[in-house]
This record gives structure tokens, C-alpha cells and sequence, in this order.
């Protein structure tokens, strides 16, 4: 009789363990860790990044990548803040920075739809070119002295203890699982990303449920990048920089395949949330931030190559298993 | 155009379009900007392309197996601090020491993502961006963020950078540069005859016809990730002689200029397409586009970014979309010339000449 593993073999099973194990540790040892407060901070330091990895997680299902995403946020908040030192009012201001954010993103899937080259490439092309972009707005400057009412949104709860970021994240957390979990263009998200051709001749419009992916991305980092500006009340050319890999670690250590066809947003729900808790315990332990960012790395190896060495050990304990029974047999 | 086609493979064609483009930048600046063509524009070039050309031949020899390699920048900066303080500690240690301990320590960090990548089939951007975090994690660690200091390190190292190995003309060709030409030479020789550089080809072109045909794919793969990691160890020892001063943030970034650098060139990202002569063009167009533009004073040198992202792009899409044409133009002619019956065996090549 053998125990059932399955549960464990699910990708989310093991993260929710793990997810337990981490916040069990930092609640015995931090009075005050389960407040809501607390949780409210936990996210509002990194919701930028987790907003963002959202639609990542469509895009890497879907067997693509997208590099660009920091840049189009240091992009648009530059873009935004141009505007804004150039006198237009801040909504138009805003309106302009989204507008860069989804320009970008049409100029990134002309290249991928309608060219057709590798998403790996022209979004590093994105990645270089729009962070030159913002560096060509500000030059070495920095814009702040927002309006009051635009670093209030940024810095202070909204409603509720929740600032505007947060809501941000709740209603598109709903919009996109609705959308990847229980809508026919997730389907074809999922399908696209198992076997592109597949889908061709399925009838599946390949190239418009890509386009429309890679404008959603730049749409939706242009508004993380906004957010990021109102949180920090500033904007700079280098703002988010390097923030693409911390985005795709989380996507991919929620367990959604690179390549494609295979991952949920639950699971990556709960690889931010393990990688939230794991940087603030780690932070209440006094570790530093590079090895914070390590430990994730390793997590991130970990979390791929562990079912790997899983399958190796089943098969070779089965083979001895057969051998031992043909040597049984044999006597 | 028979001719042409006689002689040239399409990829030989786009390095030579490379290297016209590259002349054709020289040329446009040279107009531009006053007292470009001396030789000390050259040798700033010459010199800043060196350690980037290095990193991006490993890189493509990773790239041509179909994988990646994004830790290179992480391993220029750990191999440059930790050579660094191991020579401010004690000057003695000879030269020839000093670069096979950069590229024995760059190759240890490579087979780490070898062992991965071939051995525990974690995909390459997995393994690398893991490595990438890693390996400079570790860096900062042990360096409890103090920097190397040039005033600190040995004298030969820090006059190496001026050093000449000969002149044409009024060109000084530096010692750094000679030792990338050197390694692109090799690796490219490397690639073109060695059995080992034609199955990194064939792996990356087609990984299940490589299995098949019974090539040792793990093995190849870990031996690229083991040289992209010396070469990146090489590269951190340039790095130390080029800058002197080390902190513990430096090679941040060279992991994508390097790709950026192998992709203009026209290494496929697919895999099994390209050549280190190409990652080499790559680089020094890259280099001459970002230092021109810095004295170029009609556009902010700002610019410059955006510039190369663009030249990305249009690098790629050339490649997609002409190169494409360019192959199918060759095969149908080579189908030509095998459907024209033994022509080649029977009229001893003559069918080519038709």
C-alpha cells in the first residue's frame, strides 16, 4: 500500500505547502505578522512588479516572452512626467503616459505578428530601446512635485486600508483569471502556447490573440509604471530598471511552463506571495537584499529541476524494481 | 550573380553586408564629426569592443545549440573582483597565473549551468537567470561591498591597457583587442572545422535529428556552457585591466549587450545559424554606433539607446526576412544543379559553372 502523492505532483500543491511553511515561520516569530496592515505593506513594495506579472503569465502560457516591460514602465512614467513639466495638467499627463505604453506595445506586436521575428528578440530590442527612450525625455533630470492629489493615490490608503494600487491589482487579478481560466480567448491562449501550428489549422487567429497579448502587456506596465511614479512621487530615466526579472521569476516559479501551453494564475498568485514573505521574513532576519534575490534565483532553478529529478528517481526505481523481479522470476 | 552565388554561402553575404554597414557608419560619422579618422578614435574603439567580443563569442557558441546564456554578465563582474582582490592582496602572482585563474573561474560558473541545463534539462533562460542572481549574490556576499582599487593592483596590470602588440600605419593594435581577435579567430576556426563546432550546429538546428543521429547532445551543450563561462572569466580579466576599479555591480548588463551583440550579427536566437566572425561584426558595430554618437553633437547622446534598440530590430528582421529569400534563391539552385543530372560528378563541375 502506497501513500497517494498526487496532490504533491501538482505544482500548486507544493507551493501552497511551502507558502504555509513561510508564513508560519514569520507569524510565530514577528508579533503582529498576520494584521491586514502588515499584509497591505507586504504587497504595496512590490505591486508594480506582481501587477505586471499578471499579464506576464498570459504571455509566457502563450510561449512567449516579454523583456520590455520594465522599460515601458520607466518609458511611460518619463513620458508622463515630460508632459507634466511641459504644463499640460496632470490627467492629460497621465492619459500621454498610458498612450506611450500602448504605442509601444502596437510597435512590439507589428514586429511579432505581423513580421513575425522571435518575441525574445524584439523585446530586448524593447527592453534597450524604450529604457534609451525615457533617457531621451528626462536626459539626467528628475521630475517630481506632482499634485497633491497624484502622490495621495500613490501613498495613502484609498479605501479601506487599501491604496489604489492594490485595488488595481484585486480587479484585474479577478478580470484576468475570468479571462485565462473561464473565457474561450484563454483557451486559445493555452492552445496557442502548446503548439502554435495546432491552433493555425484549428482556426485560431494566432496572430491577432498574440497583438493583442503584447499591446495589453506595454498597456498594463505603462499603468504599473504610473502607479510606480505616484507611489515614489518622482520620475527618473532609470525608474524599474531590471524589474523584468523579477517579474518573470515570479511567473515562472508559479509554475507556468517557458515553454508555454501549461501554468494557471493560482499558481502564480502563490509564487508571489511565497516570494513576498520569503523577501520580508528574510528581511526581518537580516539578510540583505542581494541575498534575498539569490535565494530566489535558487528557488527558481529548484522549482524546475526537483520534478525533473523526480521523474529520473521513478524511472531508474523502476527499473531496479523490474530487475528484481526478473531476477525472482528467473530463479 | 551566378558567380556570386558560386562563391558565397548567404550567411559569408551578410557578414560582408555587415561589414559594409559598418564602413558605411564609419564614413557618415567621419563626415560628421570632426577629426574622426585619427588614430586614437581606433584605439578608444578598439579597446571598448575587446571585452564585449569576447563575452559574445561564448555567448554564441550557446546560442547556436539552441540555449542561452544570461549569467555572462554576473560572471565578468565575479571573475574581475575576485582576480582583483586576490592580486591588490599579494602583487605577486605572475600574469600568465592570473588569466588561467579568470578562466578556470569562469568555466567552474559555466558548468554549473552546463550541469543544469544538460544534465537536469532546466531550460537555459531558467538555469541562467537563476545564475545570474546567483553568482552575483555570492559576489556581494564575500566582497561585504568593499571595491578593488587601481592603486592597489600590480603595475603590469594596470599599464596592459596601452600596451601595443604592433602598429599599422598609425593604428595601435592594444594587446586587449589582439587577445579578442584571437579568440574569434580560434572559435571561429573552431566552429567551421572541428567536429565538435559543426554538432553545435546541428544540435541547435534540429535537436531531435542531433539525438537521433546519436550526437552526445548533453555533453556538447555542457562543454558550450563550460566555454561561454571561461570565455566570460577571460572577459572579466579584461574587464579588471580595461577599468582598474571594481565594484561589486560591475559586467551588470553585459549579459544582454553580448545577445544584443551575437543577434546583429547575425546569430540566429533559434539556434544553429551564425558564426562568432558574425557575434564579432555585431559587437563592433554596436560599439561604433554607441561611441560615435557620443561625440556626434547634431542628436543628445542619449539617443543612443534607442538607436540600438532600433538596429536590433532591423538587424533581425533583415535577417528574417531577406536571409530567407537569399537561402530559398541557393537551395533551388543547388536542386537545379542535382536535378540537371550528375552534373557536378559527370562534367566535373561544370554544372555549377552553368
Amino acid at each position: 500500500m502506497r501513500p497517494d502523492w498526487s496532490i504533491f505532483r501538482r505544482w500548486e500543491g507544493l507551493l501552497l505547502i511551502l507558502l504555509f511553511l513561510v508564513v508560519g515561520y514569520n507569524a510565530l516569530n514577528t508579533p503582529g505578522y498576520l494584521t491586514i496592515g502588515n499584509w497591505v505593506n507586504l504587497f504595496q513594495l512590490s505591486i508594480e512588479k506582481i501587477i505586471v506579472a499578471l499579464i506576464m503569465t498570459f504571455i509566457i502560457i502563450n510561449a512567449e516572452i516579454d523583456l520590455s516591460v520594465a522599460s515601458v514602465m520607466g518609458f511611460s512614467a518619463c513620458m508622463m512626467g515630460y508632459l507634466f513639466a511641459g504644463g499640460a495638467p496632470m490627467e492629460w499627463a497621465i492619459a500621454g503616459g498610458l498612450l506611450a505604453g500602448f504605442v509601444a506595445g502596437l510597435f512590439n506586436s507589428f514586429w511579432i505578428g505581423i513580421v513575425g521575428l522571435p518575441s525574445l528578440v524584439v523585446t530586448l530590442a524593447g527592453l534597450i530601446g524604450y529604457r534609451g527612450l525615457a533617457y531621451v525625455l528626462l536626459e539626467d533630470r528628475s521630475i517630481g512635485r506632482f499634485p497633491d492629489w497624484f502622490d495621495r493615490l500613490g501613498q495613502q490608503p484609498l479605501i479601506g486600508p487599501f491604496p489604489l494600487a492594490l485595488i488595481v491589482f484585486f480587479v484585474l487579478l479577478i478580470f484576468a483569471i475570468i479571462v485565462l481560466q473561464y473565457s474561450g480567448f484563454g483557451r486559445y491562449v493555452y492552445v496557442i502556447g502548446n503548439s502554435k501550428d495546432v491552433a493555425r489549422y484549428s482556426g485560431v487567429r494566432v496572430r491577432r490573440t498574440k497583438m493583442i497579448l503584447f499591446v495589453a502587456s506595454s498597456t498594463i506596465a505603462a499603468l504599473a509604471g504610473i502607479l510606480y511614479a505616484a507611489r515614489l512621487g518622482a520620475v527618473r530615466g532609470d525608474m524599474a530598471l531590471g524589474f523584468e526579472l523579477d517579474i518573470i521569476t515570479m511567473v515562472l516559479l508559479g509554475g507556468v511552463s517557458i515553454f508555454g501551453g501549461a501554468g494557471s494564475l493560482w499558481g502564480v498568485l502563490l509564487s508571489v506571495l511565497i516570494i513576498l514573505n520569503l523577501r520580508n521574513g528574510m528581511g526581518l532576519a537580516n539578510f540583505s537584499g542581494h541575498v534575498q534575490t539569490g535565494v530566489i534565483g535558487v528557488l527558481l532553478i529548484l522549482s524546475v529541476l526537483a520534478p525533473n529529478l523526480a521523474v529520473v528517481v521513478q524511472t531508474s526505481l523502476k527499473r531496479r524494481r523490474a530487475r528484481t523481479l526478473e531476477a525472482a522470476a528467473a530463479d | 550573380m551566378n558567380a556570386i552565388r558560386r562563391r558565397f554561402q548567404p550567411e559569408q553575404i551578410r557578414e560582408l553586408v555587415l561589414i559594409g554597414l559598418i564602413i558605411g557608419i564609419l564614413l557618415f560619422f567621419g563626415a560628421q564629426i570632426d577629426n574622426y579618422f585619427s588614430p586614437r578614435t581606433f584605439t578608444r574603439i578598439s579597446t571598448s569592443v575587446a571585452v564585449i567580443a569576447v563575452v559574445a563569442v561564448g555567448q554564441t557558441l550557446v546560442i547556436l545549440t539552441r540555449n542561452i546564456d544570461l549569467s555572462v554578465g554576473s560572471i565578468v563582474g565575479f571573475t574581475a573582483y575576485v582576480v582583483g582582490t586576490l592580486l591588490s592582496i599579494n602583487n605577486d602572482i605572475p600574469p600568465v597565473a592570473v588569466v588561467l585563474m579568470a578562466i578556470a573561474m569562469g568555466a567552474v560558473m559555466g558548468s554549473i549551468n552546463g550541469l543544469l541545463v544538460a544534465y537536469g534539462r532546466v531550460p537555459a533562460i531558467i538555469v541562467t537567470l537563476g545564475t545570474l542572481a546567483l553568482f552575483r549574490t555570492v559576489l556581494v556576499e564575500i566582497s561585504g561591498a568593499n571595491s578593488v582599487l587601481t592603486n592597489e593592483l600590480p603595475r603590469w596590470l594596470v599599464n596592459l591597457p596601452p600596451v601595443n602588440v604592433f602598429t599599422i600605419g598609425s593604428l595601435d593594435i592594444r594587446l586587449l583587442f589582439f587577445m579578442a581577435v584571437v579568440v574569434v579567430i580560434v572559435f571561429q576556426l573552431v566552429v567551421s572545422y572541428l567536429p565538435w563546432g559543426r554538432r553545435l550546429y546541428a544540435i541547435g538546428s534540429n535537436p531531435d535529428a542531433a539525438r537521433v543521429a546519436g550526437f552526445p547532445a548533453q555533453r556538447i551543450i555542457f562543454t558550450a556552457f563550460v566555454l561561454s563561462g571561461a570565455l566570460a572569466g577571460l572577459g572579466g580579466f579584461m574587464f579588471l585591466a580595461r577599468f582598474g576599479n571594481i565594484t561589486v555591480v560591475a559586467g551588470q548588463g553585459i549579459e544582454l549587450q553580448s545577445v544584443a551583440a551575437a543577434v546583429v550579427g547575425g546569430v540566429n536566437i533559434n539556434g544553429g545559424l551564425g558564426s562568432p566572425f558574425g557575434a564579432f561584426l555585431g559587437a563592433i558595430l554596436i560599439d561604433v554606433l554607441d561611441n560615435s554618437l557620443i561625440r556626434w553633437l547634431a542628436i543628445s547622446e542619449f539617443w543612443r539607446d534607442a538607436l540600438l534598440g532600433l538596429l536590433i530590430l532591423l538587424a533581425v528582421a533583415t535577417d528574417t526576412v531577406i536571409m530567407n529569400r537569399l537561402r530559398k534563391v541557393w537551395s533551388r539552385h543547388e536542386l537545379q544543379v542535382s536535378s540537371d543530372g550528375e552534373a557536378p560528378a559527370a562534367k566535373g563541375g561544370a554544372g555549377y559553372a552553368a
